[in-house]
């Protein structure tokens, strides 16, 4: 299974994610420059975390706009699976990709730290690998992750299942609406996650909960 | 041509930012400060001449990119 990581100015969590998705493949991902408007045929594409264009105007919102994103968006519209993390999420959120928007955090502090997470849907390409309502641990380093989706939104999203992850057990760092983490789209195909499971895969990090995501997600065997 | 855009969050929105302000100007010894809402002002130059032209084409700038309509409202005036 080949993969693809979005590369864009102020981001800094991409050599994680490459190193990751090297680490759990056992190949390199390519890469796509911002400018960029074909993507390679690859089946999974990663949008990592950091601050794309500073975070002006709005988190993600100046990347969401930039040609590489609309080839991500016709590769989801073939079916490829993307995954955006922390600012990877608010670009998809700003792209129009994912549902809802991503606010300061409720506390206005910028959190990092250790939070658990509930897997509120194991029956996505990410999830298959868990436990429905397992507990995991994951890294989150954010400002803006307060999720928020009008009352139609956030009811068709938990009637469908598109609530993937939700912080559990008090551990809500951002005040966000229903204690959600993360979201897949309609399709299944494209997710969203304020945490960092790439920072999460092995006895180094101190844990190996994220692995899970990026071994179902690619199919490789645990 | 001037004009000036106006971003405000829409009601029912949490401001996380604007209770602070709030919190704060009541700190400053402001008695009588109700809620507060913080939004954004954008300045824009245009050469457009035609004002009903310069309105559409503002007001499409807020819809693609400088209000995201999901939270926000935005209004534009011409100056």
């Amino acid at each position: 299974m080949k993969s693809a990581v979005v590369l864009l100015p102020g981001l800094n969590r991409d050599r994680d994610m490459i190193a990751a998705l090297t680490k759990i493949s056992g190949q390199a991902p390519a890469t796509v420059w911002q400018t960029d408007t074909e993507i390679p045929d690859v089946d999974l594409i990663a949008i990592p975390g950091g601050f794309s264009f500073g975070d002006y105007l709005r988190c993600g919102a100046i990347a969401a706009r930039m040609p590489v994103m609309r080839a991500v968006a016709e590769k989801a519209a073939k079916g490829v699976m993307v995954i955006g993390v922390c600012n990877g999420f608010q670009i998809l959120v700003e792209a129009g990709m994912l549902p809802g928007a991503l606010m300061r955090n409720s506390s206005l502090k910028f959190v990092c730290r250790q939070v658990k997470l509930q897997i509120a849907n194991a029956n996505t390409m990410f999830t298959r690998r868990y436990q429905p309502g397992q507990i995991i641990r994951s890294p989150v380093a954010h400002h803006d992750g307060n999720y928020f989706a009008d009352a139609e939104t956030l009811a068709r999203l938990e009637g469908e299942g598109q609530v993937v992850f939700r912080y559990a057990e008090g551990t809500n760092p951002n005040g966000s609406i229903n204690d959600i983490a993360g979201i897949i789209n309609d399709k299944g195909n494209v997710l969203g996650l304020m945490p960092h499971p790439e920072n999460l895969i092995e006895a180094a990090h101190g844990g190996s909960d994220g692995r899970a995501l990026f071994e179902g997600a690619l199919g490789i065997a645990a | 041509m001037k004009a000036r855009i106006t971003v405000t969050l829409k009601n029912g929105v949490l401001d996380p930012q604007g209770k602070a302000i709030e919190h704060a100007l009541s700190g400053l010894g402001f008695d009588g400060v109700g809620q507060v809402r913080q939004g954004k002002v954008f300045d824009v130059e245009l050469s457009e001449t035609d004002k009903a032209k310069a309105e559409a084409d503002l007001k499409a700038m807020c819809d693609k990119l400088l209000a995201n309509t999901v939270i926000e409202n935005y209004s534009v005036a011409i100056t």
